[in-house]
């Protein structure tokens, strides 16, 4: 800020600052192909860029908006929030840092769990927040989640979970990283009983999160050109000292590798993912299981 | 400075050569120095007990990474008789990064895994640091599901600065292997104990670090991020780390205190690299005596609280 914009009054400078930009909300542009996009028509086309099919990021509530029946959801875990028990603190307390992200997502953590219906079947669908933390995984989101599969088994429903992480929640620190181990044991239930669980892993999905119930899918579906990887490609770069082939760590190279199933458009993940449990999930066992017992 | 000892150290390292050079005099000469020397060494002893009893949580990084501490195949040669080891992922290659085989423990079979990082150059390159890749991690899978079969015991040593982020690594699915082994680790119907012996390296540790007991030596590390790259991260300065080692309580007392893990070894005055006979003897009366308690439990019963372990590791209450 120069001198002279110093000598005006605040609210004066903000005006003035307002009025140089687009109107606000009205147009977007894609961060792929630069195109400028009218916002009204990118919701409608589920923040996928109608020029170039670019899949912007969502959050999870509008994750969930879109991918499940309309009506009819009951939101697991809700009332859990985050305790800073190890009384965290960098440049910043991680109290401060939960009360900032609070605040702009109104979330209370990185992940929602909602019990609702796709194509009127009945499931349990989990979907990070990555604008809260950059989606990291502490104690709240291993919690919800396990939470989530434990309504999918005593239900006999499936279990789809979108994921968008950065990875385990350094600020909660050992408790984080034991969330792996949380959320991958009742994933191992869940198979025992089973009962389906379909991972879509979306941009990003690293670390921690990658390596755990992401990676744990009966069907692993990703996002067109998601990033998806363990260790994050800077990590990689210093550590190896040389440039990373092109398209690395996209889900287009861990198809081409073997690591997930599928790539399926946004637009026709709720068809796809009802295709499949149709077939891996025809009756819920309860069911099947009540006719055994009939017979 | 002395090599042989870390910075915080040095204080104790004069104190020795004082002690080597008092020596060469006694020998040389018909004075008789053995109590200036005796004196000297308790010295030593209590400013070794004086340094090591208000250790900041970096120093105890640096100790957990001391290159002459004991390694897991150091403890198999002191612990264990009729090693075998059992090589590859029979899909990809080895990984020297991770050591795995049938041992005999006090005479009773076990299938032994662990890290292993290496002494000198070329077999640190060899065993790339103990940051396995995805091969390590299947093969130790390949040796819990034997251990499963044959009804033995797992006991798994950890110690690894982390997975290895490198492209093949990568291209190979780190991320399925790490995964796949907290699921399997989760229900694997034989008592398993993991032993921190050194670097509790992330994710890295984890994926051999699931179990019905977990102990740590008292001057090894176990967190979710190392110091160096959570301090570069948030505070956007590598140079952070002793206040991000803090920050995060990786140390044994803390995670001990938080309920993260269920027991501490204590180390010989000054480490484990100090006495690693002493060190071994500890560690294996910890182990017999874990290894006896989980096999009187039924597996059922073992798994449930296994299970429960992992449903209770929460920051909520």
């Amino acid at each position: 800020m120069s001198w002279y914009e110093k000598l005006w009054p605040s609210r004066i400078r903000t005006e003035a600052r307002g009025k140089r930009g687009v109107p606000e909300g009205l147009w977007q542009k894609c961060p792929a192909c630069q195109s400028v996009l009218y916002r009204p028509e990118l919701e409608r086309n589920l923040e996928v860029c109608s020029k170039c099919g670019h899949h912007m990021r969502i959050g999870a509530r509008r994750r969930l908006d879109i991918f499940l029946d309309e009506g009819d959801r009951v939101e697991i875990g809700e009332e859990l929030a985050p305790v800073d028990k190890l009384r965290f603190r960098d440049i910043k307390k991680y109290k401060d840092r939960l009360a900032a992200a609070q605040k702009e997502t109104g979330e209370k953590d990185a992940m929602v769990v909602v019990r609702g219906h796709l194509l009127g079947r009945p499931l349990v669908t989990a979907a990070f927040e990555f604008r809260f933390m950059g989606g990291s995984m502490g104690s709240v989101v291993g919690e919800r989640f396990v939470r989530g599969v434990e309504t999918a088994m005593s239900e006999g429903i499936p279990l789809v979970c979108f994921s968008a992480s950065g990875g385990a929640r350094m600020q909660e620190a050992l408790f984080s990283l034991m969330q792996m181990a949380k959320t991958s044991a009742a994933l191992a239930r869940l198979s025992k009983a089973g009962i389906p669980f379909i991972s879509v892993l979306t941009d990003p999905t690293m670390g921690g999160v990658s390596a755990s119930l992401a990676m744990l899918g009966d069907i692993i579906i990703a996002e067109p050109k998601a990033l998806i990887g363990f260790a994050g490609p800077r990590v990689i770069e210093q550590t190896v000292r040389e440039t990373l082939p092109e398209g690395f760590q996209r889900s287009e190279f861990l198809l081409e590798h073997g690591a997930i199933d599928m790539i399926v458009d946004r637009r026709q993940m709720r068809d796809r993912i009802a295709t499949l449990l149709g077939m891996l999930h025809e009756r819920p066992p309860a069911e099947i299981a009540s006719e055994v017992e009939a017979v | 400075m002395n090599p042989e000892f870390l910075d915080f150290e040095q204080p104790i390292a004069e104190l020795k050569v004082k002690i080597d050079e008092l020596r060469l005099v006694d020998n040389d000469n018909d004075i008789n120095l053995g109590e200036e020397i005796e004196k000297l060494e308790k010295k030593v002893d209590a400013l070794t007990q004086s340094i090591f009893s208000k250790l900041a949580p970096w120093q105890i990084a640096q100790l957990a990474r001391h290159p002459r501490r004991p390694y897991t195949l150091d403890y198999v040669g002191y612990l264990f008789s009729d090693f075998q080891e059992l090589a590859g992922d029979r899909a990809f290659a080895d990984d020297p990064a991770i050591v795995g085989g049938l041992a005999r423990f006090r005479g009773r079979p076990v299938m032994v895994i662990g890290h292993q990082k290496g002494r000198d150059t070329k077999e640190k390159v060899r065993r790339n640091f103990g940051m396995p890749r995805p091969e390590g991690y299947r093969k130790a899978l390949r040796l819990m599901k034997m251990a499963e079969r044959f009804s033995l015991p797992v006991a798994t040593f950890i110690d690894t600065p982390g997975a290895y982020p490198g492209i093949g690594a990568e291209e190979r699915g780190q991320s399925e292997a790490i995964a796949r082994n907290l699921l399997e680790m989760s229900k694997l119907r034989v008592p398993i104990v993991c032993m921190v012996i050194g670097e509790g390296g992330s994710g890295g540790a984890l994926a051999i670090g699931v179990g019905d007991h977990v102990m740590m030596l008292q001057y090894s590390t176990y967190s979710v991020i190392s110091p160096e790259g959570c301090a570069s991260i948030l505070w956007k300065s590598a140079e952070k780390a002793p206040e991000a080692a803090e920050a995060l309580g990786i140390t044994s007392d803390r995670l001990q205190a938080l309920g993260l893990i269920d027991e501490v070894v204590p180390e010989p005055a000054g480490g484990a690299h100090r006495s690693p006979r002493v060190m071994a003897e500890r560690l294996g009366a910890s182990l017999s005596k874990a290894l006896d308690t989980l096999s009187a439990v039924s597996l059922d019963d073992l798994l449930e609280r296994r299970y429960k372990k992992l449903m209770d590791y929460s920051a909520l209450h």
